[in-house]
């Protein structure tokens, strides 16, 4: 065998860089929990690229509250994607201002929303945030200026109060109306072109605005939703007409953003709680472990007969699954997926295809070899002729997880969803593995080894 | 290695061991989770006391609570399904519970209205549907250069329903022995295999396509054969060795949450390396040979 039809892939030395590249950035992203770049022109360290890429972990591994939200109104009525799209709003805005993190909620169906909490502990106060209607206030402060988003304790309490953990020192101030007596809200442009709120009252709230603002001409009118202060703008003058303008710091957006919630301040439509799932975490801890470890075990045995049975290219097959793992689960990070068991069972069967990506190279490049190839020759021929099956094959796992995942998001169920996902997005970064990196590295081994002993070197 | 030559021998097989799983699910019904009923489930660990499922019962029954059955866990935790439980009724039940063994531990509560399980049932049966006709159309474009390209798609269809009945018989053999139910993980399973069933036939069909490109002269029968003993190495290496060996290490090792899931899995996977074998490839063969014409006539059987 000559010199020269020993070298594999011409272009070995570029692939190789590549995948180190690859694999440098996948590392970086698996064992960070923030990336950020720093931007070399500012010197305040303000990065130029950061992403958060927290690991995140499903309701089923970390325990915590599933809640599934369905409109509560007949069956016949209609109920508009806005509207439900707004309740969604609402019930997001509302979680995260108990500061549960991972929150994702989620329209699903036509009239239904699933809320999701991992590691939520205090359910009851999200069941009962959730099932607050959503009130809206205007509320007296007098001199005193409260900060957007800050939460302010008013004197107005519905049928139910709600917990509400106060501030030190916190006062109570006097909630002079609430949002039932809105009729119209409207995102306007001021003389000076910044853009306002204009709303427009009822009767009842037009004398009761009227009598107030004359009273209190240079105070704060804050508006609160869900004891959460929105606005604060000054009286600036009394306001008889029923009508009123809200000017502060707005963007169109900002501007746009508080009309909707002015206008929607209370659920658009009735929600009502179907299902509510506890899972404790001491479940999710353990079947996380048990599972980690079933992986691992798994994994080892996989690698053993890969090598065993495969030799040099089984070698080159579990390092490039183990660069599939990286790259696959950096992946994730930065997309933000959380993981869930039948997530992970989707990840193992996605690295089952890439093994079998694997192995059907291997059968045929030990047929082409048992034919009286060349190495160089037989090593070409077994990743061409096995690609078609391997294409066919992944096109039909990759249509089941498509078809899995319409199914899943169309009724909410997260578990068939995630598992869905997970396969789908293996599949496809299992195709770069056994296409490419098993390749280089098996031409990389190939060329330092120079392999002449069939048996010893590949099984045959 | 005459593998086709047995086909009938191989039909029979399968057949034994769906038909009475088949006949179990229709006689004993169904074994629904309440993913599918809709009701309560609870489940709860005592810190001290360990009370017999019978003394659960009676303080179910006592809190008006019908249709309710105990299960114990592993974990020394008690699951207790029945019929459904609005919070309130909940609450009222733990500080029954709590009253007379002590203090607990919520471990799991999930309530599902019965409309989730319909919309459940209905879209999962559709999302079957969609998808096989997807693949078939797919095979069917994929197999273009080949005589009667659709055949190999019905033909994996036929080995993916196949795979399908021979979960539903395991299942129902497991809900007889082990109190296996249909849930949303079930679907996960069966829609996994579905997809790799596909997937394996594909790696057969592709051999024979690519044969016959080879062999043009050699009966097709003899061909088919030639391409499952070519493909049967990796067919067993990829299911027996790997998936199979991470699917038995969630078995073994895994959580008690992914175990069924992992079993029917195990189980649906090797059929569907099986089927696309042993079923797949036969259909195939007998659809060329037209052999239903020879069914009736008892001498032309051996075949």
């Amino acid at each position: 065998m000559d010199g020269e039809n020993t070298r594999m892939l011409r272009n070995l030395t570029n692939r190789l860089l590549l995948i180190g590249l690859v694999l440098m950035l996948a590392i970086w992203v698996d064992t960070n929990e923030i990336v950020q770049i720093p931007n070399p022109f500012k010197d305040d360290g303000s990065p130029l690229f950061q992403v958060d890429v927290k690991p995140r972990l499903g309701l089923d591994l970390q325990g915590g509250l599933q809640v599934l939200l369905e409109a509560d109104i007949a069956d016949d009525v209609k109920v508009s994607r806005e509207e439900m799209e707004t309740a969604r709003n609402i019930v997001e805005n509302r979680t995260n201002a108990l500061g549960v993190s991972e929150n994702i909620i989620q329209l699903a169906g036509e009239r239904r929303i699933v809320g999701e909490f991992p590691g939520a502990e205090d359910t009851d106060a999200i069941l009962d945030i959730i099932q607050q209607t959503g009130l809206l206030e205007f509320v007296d402060t007098g001199t005193y200026a409260p900060s957007e988003g800050s939460t302010l304790q008013t004197d107005f309490l519905p049928g139910s109060s709600t917990p509400q953990t106060p501030a030190d020192g916190t006062t109570v101030f006097h909630t002079i109306m609430t949002g039932n007596v809105l009729q119209g809200v409207n995102v306007s442009v001021t003389q000076t072109g910044e853009p306002a709120i204009d709303f427009v009252l009822n009767s009842e709230g037009a004398a009761i605005f009227a009598e107030h603002t004359s009273a209190n001409t240079g105070k704060y009118l804050a508006i609160v939703l869900d004891k959460q202060v929105i606005s604060a703008p000054i009286i600036e003058s009394a306001i008889t007409g029923g009508q009123g303008s809200i000017s502060g710091n707005f963007t169109p957006e900002t501007a746009n953003a508080l009309a909707v919630q002015l206008r929607y301040g209370s659920l658009p439509i009735p929600l009502k709680v179907v299902e509510t799932r506890i899972i404790g975490p001491t479940l999710g801890e353990d079947s996380l472990q048990k599972s980690l470890v079933a992986g691992l075990v798994g994994f080892v045995i996989v690698a053993l007969f890969m090598i065993i049975y495969y030799r040099l290219p089984g070698l080159s097959a579990v390092l490039s699954i183990l660069a599939y793992a990286a790259i696959l689960y950096a992946v994730f990070k930065l997309i933000g997926v959380t993981l869930t068991l039948p997530g992970i069972a989707g990840i193992m069967l996605s690295t089952g295809s890439a093994l079998d990506a694997n192995i059907l190279i291997f059968e045929r490049l030990k047929e082409e070899l048992r034919s009286g190839r060349s190495l160089r020759q037989a090593f070409d021929q077994a990743w061409k002729r096995a690609w078609p099956s391997i294409r066919d094959s992944n096109v039909a796992a990759l249509i089941t997880a498509v078809i899995l995942f319409w199914f899943g998001s169309s009724f909410g169920a997260t578990i068939v969803k995630g598992f869905s996902f997970t396969l789908a997005i293996g599949v496809i970064i299992s195709l770069f593995s056994s296409l490419f990196i098993t390749q280089s590295f098996l031409a990389l081994l190939f060329n330092i080894v120079k392999p002449t002993n069939y048996e010893r070197s590949m099984g045959i | 290695m005459n593998i086709l030559g047995k086909r009938y021998i191989l039909f029979g097989f399968s057949l034994l061991i769906i038909i009475p799983g088949l006949i179990i699910m229709f006689t004993r019904g169904i074994p629904l989770s309440i993913d599918f009923k809709g009701g309560s489930l609870l489940e709860v660990k005592f810190d001290a006391a360990q009370p017999a499922p019978g003394e659960i019962l009676d303080v179910y029954d006592a809190s008006g609570i019908k249709d309710s059955q105990v299960q114990t866990s592993d974990s020394g935790s008690f699951i207790i399904r029945s019929e459904f439980m609005q919070n309130e009724t909940r609450d009222a039940v733990l500080t029954a519970l709590t009253a007379k063994f002590g203090k607990l531990e919520i471990v799991r509560f999930d309530s599902v209205g019965p409309s989730i399980g319909e919309q459940v049932t209905s879209r999962g049966t559709l999302a079957v549907i969609v998808s096989s006709l997807l693949v078939v159309l797919f095979i069917a474009w994929s197999f273009r250069g080949v005589q009667n390209a659709f055949r190999y798609g019905i033909c994996a269809i036929l080995a993916m329903i196949h795979d399908v009945a021979i979960i539903f018989a395991i299942t129902a053999y497991g809900s007889l022995l082990f109190g296996w139910e249909i849930d949303a993980l079930f679907l996960t399973a069966l829609l996994t295999v579905i997809g790799f069933s596909m997937q394996d036939t594909i790696v057969v069909f592709d051999r024979i396509r690519e044969n016959m490109s080879i062999y043009r002269r050699l009966d097709f029968e003899a061909l088919v054969n030639h391409s499952i003993v070519q493909t049967l190495q990796r067919s067993i290496n990829t299911q027996l060795m790997t998936v199979e060996f991470l699917l038995l290490a969630l078995i073994m090792f895994g959580g008690a949450t992914l175990q069924e899931f992992a079993s029917i899995l195990l189980i649906g996977l090797m059929s569907g390396t099986y089927s696309s074998i042993f079923i797949a490839a036969p259909i195939l063969v007998l659809w060329e040979n037209r052999e239903w014409e020879k069914w009736f006539k008892p001498k032309a059987l051996a075949g």
